[in-house]
């Protein structure tokens, strides 16, 4: 069974259409991470499947309940970490905890006992009698995540949950939503901007761009999507790039950075092939560089075309 | 989102679930209002300020002027109480509109709504956790006016009624400010919102008779919803005439706190699609 299960959702806000029919299956027990840029809808995606706001059309079920005939019980099955840290910064880590426990109707010891464990699992034990507005935004975020935990949910929504955290924080928080997985088999719907991100938790990722799906797989099915490794060859000026485009008839021109991208692998016997031509041309290349696709590649190809259904 | 479509039809556990979450919501606001005493000591400054002012300041000539006897300080004391005491829950109950509008614009309500608690909880915690801080306001004040010489006349039955009445006062006036809270888009403006309501008091009866003001002045002053409560409060703790004044006070409190429900309720309701 789909632990998310989504069927053509849409959704404006006034005349800006965000969402342009979006379909989601998301099995039990994976990570799933909806990437793309600023705007392309992931934070709606996840209000939508939240119950936070309305699709205005098509359907969806979460946990197996439909998401508006059955919306208590879908609440019951998830938790929820936004982009914005959802903490009380009034309270303590503690009483933060404690009052997330009381909101899922635990008895005061096993609130107090699952306060106590995630105080300990998330590294907070110290903080604990701290006001959470004297956190850092990585502490903020992982008693965030903490709270989101309280009610144990079998469905894990997080947007975008290490936007703007230091690289030390966003690593401790990865191991956190790892080791989440590896031993509960919670299903996590993660929207992320960065492809590294994606790369790391998910088991699957969705492109989302101008409000719907491009592409959708594994990041190694993503990658191959998109053209194979190249030689990157960068010149001094226009000259020498043209007189090397000359040489070389497959490959492709980026005249902006004086360069040019020669299709092949990074193989010695390549390169050396390559050099000897353009020795042969006396054409001289400022820089050689290798390149493998990343999902940086895959994410630029994908979300580079005109954004059409945004500003129809 | 309507919730008569989308909430889980198990009616029951919701209701006792109401009662806790509320209680839960409660115990989260008062911890709030204890952590940032600023708001509460600002609110009681006021009245007790105005207290001063008018009893120490004005006190003396005013006393003449409505004819409470000439240059009777004392008089004047306890005609000018019960209305500092009205505007004390006035500038008490706009806390709300400041704290509703602050969880609004925090991360925590999101989470809130994506939880399986009672709707109305939030807002009615918000709600009971300022009737706690307008009955330490009205201790404050009332102490302060005891030591400057206020001296009622009230039974233990009186003062009850007195206290019920500010307290129901105080319940409507918070639903509106909840209201207010909701719809206004940043904190600075939801503390503006209600603050006409704190200096309606001196449109009425409270620190002069009303018919001391010019016509039209005096019209709206007499049908104002703060003159009858004020009449009322004082014919309790003084003994003057109160007549339809208690009846009127409590269908303007109703009707306030009627309306400011209803439209908390529904401006939270649209809040999520904000």
């Amino acid at each position: 069974m789909s632990a998310i299960h989504a069927e053509g959702l849409r959704k404006s806000f006034g005349e800006k259409l965000v969402l342009d029919g979006i379909d989601l299956r998301i099995p039990e027990a994976s990570v799933f991470a909806l990437l793309g840029p600023n705007g392309a809808g992931k934070t709606t995606t996840v209000q939508i499947l939240s119950t936070l706001i309305r699709a205005d059309g098509g359907r969806a079920q979460v946990g197996g309940y439909d998401l508006t005939r059955q919306a208590d019980d879908v609440r019951r099955s998830i938790g929820v970490t936004g982009q914005f840290a959802a903490v009380d910064g009034l309270l303590t880590a503690e009483e933060n905890l404690l009052l997330m426990a009381d909101l899922h109707h635990l008895p005061r010891h096993e609130g107090r006992r699952r306060a106590a464990e995630l105080l300990d699992r998330f590294d907070l034990t110290a903080e604990a009698k701290k006001t959470a507005a004297t956190f850092s935004g990585g502490m903020r975020r992982k008693l965030d995540l903490a709270m989101t935990l309280v009610g144990e949910p079998r469905i894990i929504f997080l947007d975008e949950p290490t936007t703007g955290l230091d690289p030390r924080s966003r690593r401790t928080l990865w191991q956190l939503i790892r080791g989440l997985v590896e031993d509960r088999g919670i299903t996590i719907l993660l929207t992320t901007q960065y492809l590294e991100e994606a790369d790391q938790l998910a088991d699957r990722i969705a492109v989302l761009n101008g409000g719907r799906l491009v592409a959708e797989g594994t990041a190694e099915e993503l990658k191959r999507r998109i053209p194979g490794s190249h030689l990157r060859l960068r010149f001094a000026d226009e000259r020498q790039l043209d007189a090397a485009a000359a040489v070389f008839d497959v490959a492709s021109r980026d005249p902006e950075n004086l360069a040019l991208h020669i299709p092949g692998d990074g193989t010695p016997a390549t390169v050396r092939a390559v050099l000897d031509l353009l020795d042969a041309a006396r054409v001289q290349a400022e820089s050689l560089t290798v390149h493998t696709p990343d999902l940086d590649d895959v994410f630029l190809t994908l979300t580079e075309t005109p954004r059409k259904s945004v500003a129809a | 989102m309507t919730t008569a479509t989308a909430t889980a039809p198990t009616p029951s556990t919701a209701r006792s679930h109401a009662f806790r979450d509320a209680m839960t919501m409660l115990r989260r606001n008062l911890k709030r209002i204890q952590r940032y005493p600023a708001m509460t000591v600002q609110i009681v400054m006021l009245p007790v300020l105005m207290l001063l002012l008018f009893v120490y300041v004005f006190g003396g000539a005013i006393g003449g002027g409505i004819g409470l006897g000439a240059g009777d300080r004392d008089a004047y004391t306890n005609y000018v109480v019960p209305g500092v005491v009205l505007m004390a829950v006035v500038s008490g109950t706009i806390t709300v509109a400041v704290s509703v509008c602050t969880d609004m614009t925090e991360g925590i309500i999101n989470r809130f709504r994506t939880m399986a608690i009672s709707r109305s909880s939030v807002l009615t915690g918000h709600v009971l956790a300022n009737m706690v801080q307008v009955l330490f306001i009205l201790a404050l004040v009332t102490g302060v006016s005891y030591a400057i010489g206020f001296r009622p006349d009230a039974t233990a039955v009186e003062w009850a009624a007195a206290l019920g009445l500010l307290l129901f006062l105080a319940f409507s006036l918070s639903w509106l400010s909840a209201a207010m809270g909701l719809v206004a888009k940043t904190v600075e403006s939801a503390s503006n919102a209600p603050m006409p309501l704190v200096y309606l008091p001196f449109l009425g009866s409270a620190f002069v008779t009303t018919d001391s003001m010019p016509t039209g002045l005096r019209w709206f002053a007499e049908y104002q919803p703060f003159t009858p409560v004020n009449e009322t409060l004082r014919g309790l703790l003084l003994g003057t005439e109160i007549g339809n004044d208690a009846w009127i006070s409590l269908a303007w409190c109703t009707g306030i706190g009627l309306l400011g429900h209803l439209w908390a309720r529904s401006a939270f309701r649209k809040g999520a699609e904000r």
